[in-house]
């Protein structure tokens, strides 16, 4: 009985009728596909785009040039100088990002005390060429000063869990 | 109409022949390419449905225009020789392939009163110019100097050799209750209804012709002349722009024909499948009896197949396909053809 139950599966092609059959009713049910450029996913919180340097509210730089991330950096993207500044505080005269070794751990801005490099949820960001990516501080601070409130947002939103 | 226009042109004498053989080859290879772009173009949405995706939505409305896309961007492509290829056999290869798939579409009567040459064995002409297509994939294998090419090229012609025999075996069953190689004729034997066609008595036959006609043309899962995951691309690994386009275009135009022989020879052609179909009708046109429509019907089943068991089936191993065709399809035609032989036979001589 086994046998021939076998023999008539195998001539009758049984298993692939049953693929076949998957796959029609696969072609009928709903899309998973997202029109990016017009539809987009939303994104976590703690999303780890592009890099920007925070001010506070006042204007100030938060950087105390500390050079903790520097440090942390498993990829040495990042380059820091330091000089004293006029009024006596410890400033950084460079901070740069190469965004080309960066690996997007986000360990800069865990091991950051005063919150001031973050990774924004922005990931569409391009360059020509290799020097366009190599954000300087000014760079870093513009990206800060135009998406501080968002960044802020961010992390308000997450504190609680950190 | 046809003939009147034969007629005109037969008075201007060679010249007007001439045109007119010019005008026939515009007739196929005009509309062909057209469908074959749109039928990639089904190709990849049919796909990307199974895989709950869209695929090509971007040219064009709804994506329709992707394939003309895809082949204007061929045609500005470099075509590179590689070094220390043949290259006139080379360029030759991608030609032949074409003209082959192009010069079957010559004998195929696509309704009641439309086909462009009526011969009397055009069976045994489609399985000829098959054949001679296989040269054009040996040629750009072995030309190319490439391992890859060559490969493939030896896989697809061990495999197109072995599947033409139980191909051919199938057809001569369809022979044998027709008594004729016209395919005319083999649609006129199918005349009255469902019941009657030819797929009833053929029935292996018929599912050995499809199969084979998958084989055939190198189409999952029988695509190891391809083979992407071994292969890169098989016989056309060193082709590129147009010449790969040729081929490409080959492989759709062989699937066509495949698919409009199996309704040919099997499936009663343009016939409709109840004859009362015939009397439903106004003013002397009856849109649902045999014409264009129920060919086309038909024949869209068949390249939907295609796509749908692309869709599903995983590649087989080479030493599976050839089982698969001398083991299984070859004895099973052999067996059926004797069945049919002296059935025929006996229905012959007391019937």
């Amino acid at each position: 009985m086994e046998r021939a139950k076998q023999f008539f599966k195998t001539w009758l092609l049984w298993d692939m009728i049953t693929g076949l059959r998957l796959t029609l009713r696969r072609m009928f049910e709903p899309r998973t596909t997202v029109f990016y450029p017009e539809e987009k996913t939303p994104k976590s919180r703690r999303f780890r785009g592009m890099h920007a340097l925070r001010r506070y509210e006042n204007g100030e730089e938060r950087c105390i040039a500390c050079k903790l991330c520097e440090a942390v950096c498993p990829a040495l993207a990042i380059t820091i100088d330091i000089a004293e500044r006029e009024d006596g505080t410890r400033r950084t005269t460079r901070y740069e990002v190469d965004m080309s070794k960066c690996i997007y751990c986000g360990m800069c801005e865990e091991s950051c005390p005063v919150d001031s490099i973050v990774l924004t949820n922005i990931h569409e960001y391009h360059g020509e060429s290799h020097q366009d990516l190599y954000f300087t501080k000014e760079m870093l601070l513009a990206v800060g000063d135009r998406y501080e409130r968002q960044i802020a947002h961010d992390r308000a939103g997450d504190a609680a869990y950190r | 109409m046809i003939d009147a226009m034969a007629h005109f042109f037969a008075e201007w004498g060679t010249l007007g022949m001439l045109v007119w053989t010019l005008l026939k080859i515009i007739c196929i290879a005009l509309p062909l390419p057209i469908i074959v772009a749109f039928y990639v173009y089904a190709e990849r949405r049919v796909i990307g449905a199974t895989q709950w995706r869209y695929g090509p939505t971007r040219v064009g409305p709804y994506g329709l225009l992707q394939s003309f896309a895809d082949l204007l961007k061929m045609l500005f492509k470099e075509i590179i020789w590689p070094q220390r290829a043949n290259k006139g056999l080379f360029t030759i290869a991608p030609v032949l392939v074409v003209i082959t798939a192009m010069a079957s579409w010559a004998v195929i009567p696509v309704s009641d009163k439309l086909w462009l040459t009526d011969i009397d064995a055009s069976l045994l002409y489609i399985m000829m110019l098959s054949s001679v297509g296989v040269y054009g994939i040996i040629l750009a294998g072995w030309s190319a100097n490439s391992r890859y090419a060559f490969l493939g090229a030896m896989r697809s012609t061990a495999q197109l050799i072995s599947y033409e025999l139980a191909m051919g075996f199938a057809l001569v069953g369809v022979v044998l209750l027709t008594h004729s190689l016209n395919l005319l004729e083999i649609v006129h034997h199918q005349e009255g209804g469902i019941l009657s066609w030819h797929v009833w008595p053929l029935l292996p036959l018929f599912f050995v012709y499809w199969f084979a006609g998958i084989a055939e043309t190198n189409r999952h899962p029988f695509d190891m002349a391809e083979g992407e995951s071994e292969l890169v691309a098989g016989f056309h690994v060193e082709h590129g722009g147009i010449t790969f386009a040729l081929f490409f275009l080959a492989e759709y135009i062989n699937m066509i024909i495949i698919s409009v022989l199996i309704v040919i020879l099997f499936l009663g052609g343009w016939m409709a499948p109840f004859p009362f179909l015939n009397e439903i009708g106004f003013l002397g046109i009856t849109p649902l009896g045999d014409g264009f429509l129920w060919l086309v019907v038909k024949v869209v089943f068949f390249l939907f197949a295609y796509l749908w068991i692309r869709a599903t089936f995983p590649r087989y191993r080479y030493d599976q396909i050839m089982r698969l065709g001398w083991k299984v399809f070859i004895p099973l035609t052999l067996f059926w053809v004797v069945i049919v032989a002296v059935a025929t036979q006996w229905s012959r001589m007391f019937g």
